[in-house]
């Protein structure tokens, strides 16, 4: 098991364990508060397990399952997560993230720390201020419709109107500064001389961009892609406090729709089911994210 | 000497394009922090960003009370520090036999971490809430801790063990012919030297429980017991109309200790500190 050579004259066999034994206590919690949740999870997802009312729960099997595919509730859920990941991370975290690394490489000093500052400190702030202060943005009274007005632009209820676009774009607000940290990094270990020399032979600007960097900087695309959708599954905080899922559901993503069915609704059993496919999905991902690292590796 | 001018003078366009693309970006982010700044300080905040009617503090005496700042504040205190304390011991232990000692077991452990650290804990919560109510842990603060750690764990042993392997071995290897044990080599020789990356695992699971929502939003149900993430909360409803202006002194208050804490351990070692573990590999 142990393959470094060293003096003790313990047995290989008891060396390995007492070796391992630091490793004891984190296992421990992992394996209760984390692999044990997901365990109860696989099983409570086939069971009818309510809140109120109910003293035993049954093994249902598929029915939760079943249910929730004929539940236009719950494809309204999936619809919205799927176009609440692609705005903000695939479209708006990643895209704007690499866009502004790539600007940081070329712009003056001072210009770049203010710009990194104030993007980095709105990644800091705790998921629920960033909802409230987006939440103010966006409102009829809010600082985007002020604007809107002094440029003689319509005005109009964003919650209301575009309940999904506005949480979108407030999880672009907040999460974009770990893409362009990823990208700066991944920008600035390009060799200075392969720019420069596809610069020198004529290359502009787009075509640098397209034939040359983003073809080197193609992993750190990959992992960051991973990560932002991963994130973006999990968001809960910024859309509850800034719609709560609504107007109706026109901005409930599956967690909040997971949230509703178990709480409001009092169906754990049911609520469970949709944190598993949630799970399964993020497990996909997840997967997908170990594979891009392993290739490096 | 013509050709380097004109190259010049292109790459000084290019500069002020940049910085002019990057200032109107700025400007966009800026727009939403600037209300928090300026509503704190103005006696009539509303939702939009205005410069204040006169520069006041009485929204922060207005909040600074036991029951609005100081017992949340304290909660979450209580519920990070604990958890951001275990976070680390266990972390720490765990990474030394990852990061020392060869064993078949290393990959498949590490590839398990890697995959945990990227499952979307928000899943979970419901069964985690049913299963605390099934062994009275819900609404205590250990068991709520507890969960933290676990959620934090697998990132936190994943970078510690990469802050590891950067401690060279021999320094422990004649640690280990003068008679140490693998624990004193560890809190002798290894921790001491890899100071910075125990502080960059204790600031990132720290800011990332502070700010986090949902974990005690589900899991603690007393008032009493609510860290500042979810006592924001009581700012709408309960009170009636929403003060805006104690809404967004609140906010400052409960962001500060994150934003300093980012700061201070970004300065030591440079942006984007916690993220060469996470995605480089």
């Amino acid at each position: 098991m142990v393959v470094k050579e060293s003096g003790h004259s313990r047995a290989p066999r008891l060396r390995g364990l007492s070796r391992a034994l630091p490793v004891t206590p984190a296992l421990v919690i992992l394996v209760l508060f984390l692999a044990g949740p997901i365990a109860y999870c696989v099983y409570l997802a086939f069971t009818d397990l309510q809140l109120t009312g109910q003293a035993e729960s049954s093994f249902t099997g598929f029915d939760n399952f079943r249910t929730a595919f004929e539940d236009d509730a719950f494809l309204n859920a999936v619809w919205l997560t799927l176009v609440f990941t692609f705005l903000s991370s695939i479209v708006g975290q990643n895209t704007l993230g690499l866009a502004l690394a790539a600007l940081m490489q070329r712009a003056s000093k001072p210009i770049r720390t203010l710009t990194g500052g104030i993007v980095v400190t709105a990644w800091v702030l705790p998921e629920v201020v960033a909802g409230f202060l987006l939440y103010a943005f966006f409102r009829r009274e809010g600082t985007l419709n002020a604007i809107l007005d002094w440029l003689h632009l319509p005005s109009q209820n964003w919650l209301f109107t575009l309940p999904i676009l506005a949480v979108s774009f407030a999880n672009v607000w907040r999460g974009t500064a770990f893409s362009m940290l990823v990208y700066s990094a991944a920008l600035n270990e390009i060799p200075k001389e392969i720019t420069e020399a596809a610069e020198v032979d004529g290359a502009g600007g787009w075509r640098r961009m397209w034939h040359i960097t983003l073809p080197m900087i193609r992993r750190s695309i990959g992992t960051n892609l991973m990560l932002n959708t991963l994130q973006t599954l999990s968001v809960f905080g910024l859309i509850w406090v800034m719609t709560r899922g609504g107007p109706g559901n026109r901005s409930q993503t599956l967690p909040l729709f997971m949230y509703e069915q178990a709480f409001q609704k009092s169906m754990i059993g049911y609520g469970t089911a949709v944190a598993l496919l949630l799970l399964v999905v993020g497990s996909l991902f997840s997967l997908v994210y170990l594979r891009l690292l392993r290739t490096e590796v | 000497m013509a050709a380097r001018t004109t190259r010049n003078t292109r790459r000084a366009n290019r500069r002020y394009a940049a910085d002019a693309s990057l200032l109107f970006v700025a400007a966009a982010f800026v727009l939403p922090l600037a209300w928090v700044v300026l509503s704190a300080l103005d006696p009539h905040a509303g939702l939009k960003v205005k410069l204040p009617d006169g520069v006041t503090l009485d929204n922060f005496d207005a909040v600074l009370k036991p029951d609005v700042t100081y017992t949340p504040m304290l909660n979450s205190l209580i519920l990070c520090g604990g958890a951001t304390l275990l976070t680390v011991v266990c972390a720490a232990l765990a990474a030394y036999p990852l990061s020392r000692f060869r064993s078949r077991l290393n990959r498949p452990f590490l590839l398990t971490i890697i995959f945990a650290t990227s499952l979307p804990i928000t899943a979970i919560m419901v069964p985690v809430y049913a299963l605390f109510v099934q062994v009275n842990l819900i609404d205590t603060m250990q068991g709520t801790i507890f969960f933290f750690t676990a959620s934090q764990l697998p990132f936190a042993i994943w970078l510690m063990k990469n802050f590891m392997d950067g401690v060279p071995k021999e320094l422990e290897e004649a640690a280990w012919t003068d008679g140490a044990s693998s624990l004193q080599s560890l809190l002798r020789v290894v921790l001491p030297l890899m100071g910075p990356g125990i502080a960059v695992v204790t600031v990132f699971s720290f800011v990332a429980m502070w700010g986090n929502f949902f974990v005690p939003f589900m899991l603690l149900l007393s008032p009493e017991q609510m860290p500042a993430s979810v006592s924001i909360n009581d700012f709408f409803g309960n009170r009636g109309t929403v003060v805006y202006g104690q809404l967004a002194a609140f906010s400052i208050i409960y962001s500060t200790p994150v934003i300093l804490l980012y700061v201070l351990v970004a300065r030591k070692l440079g942006g984007g500190f916690a993220l060469g573990g996470a995605v480089k590999g």
